[in-house]
């Protein structure tokens, strides 16, 4: 059923910057084309051109974005106006596909700001861009003003009558500040702890003001959506996980690339096509981590034919998550990789509840020794139930996001955890182990 | 949560930095961003502003800077804020330096995906110039830091120093930067090795019109 996506059909054609980002080469390659026209189009109109085009949010939820748009109030005050909060703090490991958009393609993303916030009526998009962009911040923050030098944002945005800013925030490094009710509060100038919801923000956001916060993938796919219709988009990829999308390669592969492609390639096609197929030979596959770090892991032989899209990895007890694809050969030391990755969310948890500011640390020097061996059979148990007890118990998905790269180890390389403790026992074989 | 900060002697800093003011030209910055929020709510520029200070006093101290206690009240005043407050979010996020640093702040990836791809090599070759994990060379040149996924994942093992990324790194490659750094000489931002940003080593596999031209694809839209 995969038909391999055309390069006409790709949004993101200076994903690798060969060509420059600025105002005039964007607009040769399609951006800001008669944008007062798609503005016309009608705020309800273009949310339900959303909805029909099955967009779902880039971010990692999946969350339907007109769904999430037509959250917002339909009458905003002048006290209390819409805000567009646009997610570019791209933190989750293995993820690094908006800041190809943000460097090489920033007017993408600022007429998707206008398009977006048009249609939810917000006076004002904020893009919060991690702080560690330091370059792409400042590709971001020229084409904003090059933007208004020409009228397409700002007051009379593209001579619709409706007037629109689009502000660039720099974060400062922190992961959590990518969770949206934590963004708000970072850009609020405090600390980015998440809030507790609800109230959800599409009713008290940003300074109390209903706020929407879309990822910048979501936000950048809209304006192509709107001209070449809904049923372009939907006819990539499976029933409910259409379009094309950004994947990130990264890890044992011969060539690691950002490429767009069509949602529900199979995974092998994936990397065939594109990464240069696996170090060492398809035989050589250990596992993939196909969603970002927050995802369980899938080993070797279920990952094969998995569709990539949201239902085909969850179907496989794991996620698509932001598209970030970490491919793991047989030399990986899995423990290693894992545990690895509970040192980051111990690091990255902001320390606000007690199940995660605890557990991650917890959990973390359990997979330290796990690696080592140093530990008891029993302990896996423990670990498991522990993660168990943080997922679902903070107010933020990052103890869930922490607890499941743990809970995918688990359950597919307990004999490896397993035989590292017999092997650190005196190469003592337990009953367990095999 | 980063490790708690250790905060520098207290009159010693006070001594160096109780007089601290935005030059005019950071001044002016520092306005382009306040006006970026809605009046009374300038707190919001806070991170803007402690960035400033910070590179501020990068450029005073030759380093790529840190936030003494003085300059953190100055932010606060700036923006009349509690110090409490802005010392906080000073704290909270890992790119504001609490303690000195050298001129060259090494910031080695080794979260997994770089780990996968050999930021123990990389990590290797700093320590074999002479870096140490969490301090500064004696020369003042070098502060090395083990950090959290900086998002260049595709062209992974990296490592970002001040303000520049340096990717598809290697012992040897890292060696060379890093002694290129010493040496003053200039240096290639990006990958080190030959390849276009996040393309595939080797080339395109897609969008190969675009490598020689600013291509329009929309004519072949059905």
């Amino acid at each position: 059923m995969e038909v391999s996506l055309q390069d006409k059909d790709r949004i993101f054609t200076n994903l690798y910057g060969f060509q420059p980002w600025n105002l005039d080469a964007a607009k040769k390659r399609g951006c800001w084309d008669n944008t007062k026209k798609l503005l016309a189009t009608g705020q309800d109109e273009i949310i339900e051109i959303i909805k029909a085009s099955g967009l779902r949010g880039r971010g990692g939820a999946g969350f339907p974005t007109g769904m999430k748009w037509s959250f917002m109030p339909k009458t905003p005050t002048p006290e209390r106006p819409n805000f567009l909060v646009i997610n570019a703090d791209e933190s989750e490991p293995g993820s690094c596909k908006d800041r190809e958009i943000i460097r090489h393609d920033p007017h993408r993303l600022i007429e998707g700001a206008l398009i977006a916030g048009f249609a939810m009526r917000a006076r004002a998009a904020y893009i919060y861009i991690r702080g560690e962009f330091i370059y792409e911040a400042k590709v971001l923050q020229a084409a904003v003003e090059e933007a208004y030098a020409a009228g397409l944002v700002g007051k009379n945005a593209c001579k619709s009558g409706y007037d629109f800013d689009v502000f660039v925030h720099r974060g400062a490094g922190a992961y959590i500040c990518g969770e949206e009710t934590a963004m708000i509060e970072s850009l609020e100038g405090k600390k980015g702890q998440p809030r507790l919801k609800p109230p959800f923000p599409a009713g008290a956001g940003l300074y109390g003001c209903p706020t929407t916060v879309n990822n910048v993938e979501s936000i950048a796919v809209t304006p192509t959506i709107l001209r070449r219709g809904a049923d372009w988009f939907k006819s990539f990829g499976r029933e409910g996980n259409a379009g094309t999308k950004l994947f990130q390669i990264s890890g044992h592969v011969n060539t690691p690339c950002t490429v767009e492609e069509s949602m529900s390639i199979p995974f092998k096609e994936l990397i065939e096509k594109h990464a240069g197929g696996i170090r060492g030979g398809w035989d050589n596959l250990l596992a993939v981590i196909p969603g970002g770090s927050s995802v369980p892991l899938v080993p070797a032989a279920q990952i094969m034919d998995a569709p990539m899209d949201f239902d085909g990895l969850k179907a496989l007890g794991s996620g698509l998550g932001t598209a970030a694809v970490i491919v793991m050969d047989k030399s990986t030391d899995i423990v290693r990789a894992i545990s690895r990755l509970s040192y980051f969310y111990k690091h990255e948890s902001c320390g606000q509840c007690t199940p995660c500011r605890e557990g991650t640390g917890w959990m973390w020097r359990v997979m330290e020794r796990l690696r080592e061996g140093k530990a008891d059979v029993s302990e896996i148990d423990t670990l498991f139930e522990v993660t168990k007890q943080v997922e679902g118990h903070t107010i933020c998905a990052l103890g869930d996001a922490a607890a499941w790269p743990i809970q995918g180890l688990i359950r597919h390389f307990r004999p490896e955890m397993e035989r590292r403790i017999a092997e650190a026992n005196g190469g003592q074989m337990l009953e367990a182990a095999e | 949560m980063a490790d708690a900060v250790q905060i520098p002697d207290e009159a010693e800093v006070r001594a160096r930095w109780g007089n601290f003011a935005f030059t005019p030209e950071t001044m002016e910055k520092a306005r382009a961003i306040i006006a970026r929020y809605p009046a009374g709510r300038q707190a919001s520029a806070v991170m803007g502003l402690l960035d400033l200070a910070q590179r501020q006093v990068g450029a005073e101290t030759n380093t790529q800077g840190w936030l003494p206690v003085p300059v953190i009240e100055y932010v606060a005043a700036q923006l009349e804020m509690p110090y409490m407050r802005v010392y906080e979010v000073a704290t909270f996020y890992t790119m504001y330096n609490m303690a000195p640093v050298g001129k060259f702040h090494v910031q080695v990836c080794g979260t997994t995906p770089c780990m996968l791809r050999g930021s123990d090599d990389v990590l290797a070759a700093c320590k074999s110039k002479g870096l140490i994990k969490g301090g500064t060379t004696a020369d003042g040149l070098f502060t090395l830091n083990e950090v959290e996924c900086l998002g260049a994942c595709a062209n992974a093992p990296m490592v970002q120093i001040n303000d520049d990324n340096f990717e598809d790194l290697t012992f040897d490659s890292t060696v060379a930067l890093l002694d290129a750094l010493a040496a003053g000489k200039p240096v290639k931002i990006g990958p080190q090795i030959d390849r276009q940003t996040s393309c595939p080593e080797g080339g395109p596999t897609v969008l190969k019109d675009m490598v020689t031209e600013n291509h329009d694809y929309r004519g072949e839209w059905k």
